[in-house]
């Protein structure tokens, strides 16, 4: 294995599947001559050309339509959005096309396309710039939504993308990028739907997915010096989410803790919860805690934004409340 | 001048003593070396002495009670010298005052506080005073039998959490819900078991505890034995083909249940269960309960695993309320609809793998149960019988027993009679 950034890891993804099936294509704003506002398309303009790595007007609406139409006739489309905040303009695409075509063409038309691009926070780019809008896309039907939080994830789980006959959204970490880890050389594929144990314990599950799988495992650390055995499941796929993964460590822990980038109000963590309470309630020794943003705006202020934050110390908090320990 | 009499270690391994009976009453003069009390250690009953002369003031615990070593358990002193800034015992005390028993404890609801109604002035009942408990002590607590009423809660707002059952457990005996609490037994005798109601728990006897003890540690939490025996099933075979070919033609419903073997075997266990009724019990951690009820649990295998519906009271049903009843358990077991009442409770467990072809096995024990049957195929097999080699069906059985309830003599006993009912399967009419 290689040690590969989280940016490269997703470049070998993409340029692993356009060698692989001519009928995928990349297009996007900047992902040709520019090679990408976050580097992940370097080098792939040279290899493949023009057609196939299509650089596209400021027009987020527009592009995501070209691409549910290409993936309409055959094609396999990844489109790029700069960020997500980005793609609020073109939610139409993808909720009232991508997400319904099979549905409404009784199983004529697919959109087997990707949509990816940073999501989430990074530092000081104010309320507009630093959302998490995976709860959005979750609550669609006909809507697959990934997450990865380290390189092999991103690169396994992007060519599971890539593949699925499905519109998949594809959220990256926009603090992820420059992350390092070892990724399984050649074919390495992850398959949708499975959450991934990141660290094993039998104390309490923290649930989390992207970026909150390190401030999972950094509290997770912290909590081991105290004597509590945390486990860490990275969900990877917010949807179709992998129930039996919760329900298993939840049913050895008895205790849980949901952490979000998001907002608390209806996220993914209330999701988490509302299938746990129903089907292993027995289990539980404790009220299910989330560890969230605020909810407000995400402040530009930089101490506002750090206490805005879902960090190790909200965590390690809710720990010990469902573990009925004093907090230290 | 007071001195506590303390329990004393009367063997080297001694770790708690049972007080079976008081030789000396409250206010009864005592000399050094006067046989205080008889004591049950972990292997026989000793005499506990005085080691200070002068009058017996108190008794700190009662005969029946298992004490620590070291704890103190009687205090001798001068007539009237006062116990603990207590009123001091002695000569002017009441003849019979001594055997008075001390006040019942405190009902335990008074340490919560009452429940917040909701909606107060709504014309509604208040509501009832609720224990508030995790869902999993909830759980732990049934499947122990543990009363939560009894169990202070250490979580917000005394929330029972799962923490406080494991201290409950170790400081208290368990009681089952609803039912009153066990007097504390006359001296010298164990508790006088219950004869009526669906079972009669027994406190563990200190031979008891040391078995469970010392077995537990060798092989696991349920320290288990197999004992294996072979049934001739040539009268079994006959009778229910018998049996099966008198349904012939009829048209009633009931009648189009065919009897299996295993509904037999059902019927046989729970029979012989009624004769052998130490090994139909639960280990209960600090006792085991004796069910004067027989529940037959019986394994189904289901898609995800297996599942025991329960035959209940499976000694007073007829084979073929037993047929009925199982098939339909086993079919809504497969559908996943059992209600949870349908599928705990049994006493005893019969799992059966003959169809799949198994000669034998050795099954899990499904706790809190102290005894699951294993049932292997019948199989034709040459075997001597009455002085000649003859093709015979046979069938083997295999018995687990948790040896903290059942010894090995107890569960041969058990196995010997329920093979003398399967090859002569008029007992079970009998």
């Amino acid at each position: 294995m290689t040690v590969v950034t989280y940016r490269d890891a997703l470049n070998q993804a993409l340029r692993e599947e356009m060698q692989r099936d001519p009928s995928v294509f990349l297009m996007g704003e900047e992902v040709g001559v520019y090679q990408g506002a976050y580097k992940v398309s370097r080098g792939l303009l040279d290899e493949f050309g023009p057609m196939r790595v299509v650089d596209t007007p400021i027009t987020e609406l527009g592009f995501a339509g070209v691409g549910v139409g290409a993936a309409m006739v055959g094609l396999r489309p990844v489109i790029e959005f700069m960020t997500w905040n980005f793609a609020l303009l073109a939610v139409d695409q993808l909720v009232n096309s991508a997400a319904k075509m099979r549905y409404m063409s009784n199983g004529q038309v697919g959109v087997p396309a990707v949509f990816r691009g940073p999501g989430g926070s990074a530092l000081q780019l104010a309320a507009q710039h630093s959302q998490a809008f995976e709860s959005w896309y979750a609550h669609i039907p006909g809507l697959k939504v990934v997450m990865p939080a380290t390189p092999a994830d991103a690169k396994g789980l992007l060519k599971s993308a890539i593949r699925d006959d499905n519109p998949v959204v594809f959220i990256e970490g926009e603090m992820l990028y420059n992350t390092k880890g070892e990724v399984p050389e050649g074919e390495h594929v992850v398959p949708i739907g499975q959450a991934d144990v990141k660290r094993e314990g039998g104390d309490v599950t923290i649930v989390c997915h992207s970026k909150t799988v390190s401030v999972a495992l950094k509290a997770a650390e912290q909590l081991a010096k105290d004597g509590v055995n945390a486990e860490v499941l990275d969900l990877r796929t917010i949807r179709p989410l992998d129930t039996s993964a919760v329900l298993n460590s939840v049913a050895k822990t008895h205790r849980c803790v949901v952490v979000e980038e998001g907002w608390p109000f209806a996220g993914v963590g209330a999701q988490v919860v509302d299938t746990i309470q129903r089907e292993v309630f027995d289990e539980l020794d404790a009220p299910i805690l989330r560890v969230t943003g605020a909810d407000v705006p995400m402040p530009y202020n930089k101490l506002l934004e750090k206490a805005a934050k879902a960090d190790p110390a909200k965590v390690i908090e809710a720990v010990n409340q469902v573990l009925y320990r004093e907090n230290k | 001048m007071t001195t506590k009499v303390v329990m004393e270690a009367l063997s080297p391994t001694m770790e708690e003593g049972r007080l079976v009976e008081w030789k000396k009453q409250e206010g009864d003069v005592v000399a050094v070396g006067d046989v205080l009390a008889e004591v049950e250690t972990d292997k026989a009953v000793m005499e506990l002495v005085a080691r200070a002369g002068g009058t017996l003031l108190k008794h700190i615990v009662e005969a029946g009670a298992t004490v620590p070593v070291s704890e103190p358990v009687a205090v001798i002193g001068e007539p009237g010298e006062a116990v603990d800034g207590q009123r001091g015992v002695g000569a002017a005390r009441q003849p019979g005052e001594g055997a008075t028993p001390p006040p019942a404890p405190a009902p335990t609801e008074q340490r919560r506080p009452p429940a917040p109604s909701l909606r107060e002035g709504n014309g509604a009942k208040a509501a009832p005073t609720r224990v508030k408990a995790s869902p999993l002590a909830r759980r732990i607590a049934a499947e122990r039998g543990l009363d939560l009423g009894g169990v202070e809660g250490t979580g917000p707002e005394g929330r029972i959490v799962a923490r406080d059952l494991e201290t409950a457990a170790a400081a208290a005996p368990a009681r089952s819900t609803g039912a009153p609490p066990i007097a504390a037994p006359p001296p010298g005798r164990p508790a006088a078991p219950r004869v009526s109601g669906p079972y009669t728990d027994v406190p563990l006897s200190q031979i008891r505890k040391t078995i469970a003890k010392r077995l537990s540690q060798s092989i696991g939490p349920i320290p288990t034995f197999y004992l294996t025996t072979e049934v001739d099933m040539e009268r079994v075979w006959e009778a229910r083909a018998a049996l099966v070919a008198g349904q012939q033609g009829a048209g009633a419903a009931w009648q189009q249940v065919k009897v299996s073997f295993n509904d037999i075997i059902i019927k046989s266990v729970a029979l012989a269960l009624r004769q052998h009724p130490a090994c139909n019990a639960w280990w209960q951690d600090d006792h085991i309960r004796y069910w004067n009820d027989i529940h037959v649990s019986m394994a189904v295998a289901v898609e995800e695993g297996l599942i025991t519906p329960v035959i209940r009271n499976a000694d007073q049903k007829s084979l073929r309320e037993i047929a009925t009843e199982s098939r339909d358990l086993a079919s809504r077991a497969r559908e996943r609809r059992l209600k949870p009442e349908e599928y705990t409770g049994g006493t005893f467990s019969v799992s059966n793998l003959g169809m799949l072809d198994i000669d034998e096995f050795t099954a899990v024990i499904n706790p809190p149960e102290a005894g699951i049957l294993a049932v292997g195929r019948i199989a034709e097999k040459p075997v001597a019988h009455e002085g000649a080699v003859a093709v015979r069906r046979r069938m083997r059985l295999t018995m687990s027993c948790d040896h903290r309830v059942i010894d090995g003599a107890t569960g041969a006993e058990f196995l010997k009679t329920l093979k003398g009912m399967l090859e002569n399967p008029l007992a079970l009419v009998w």
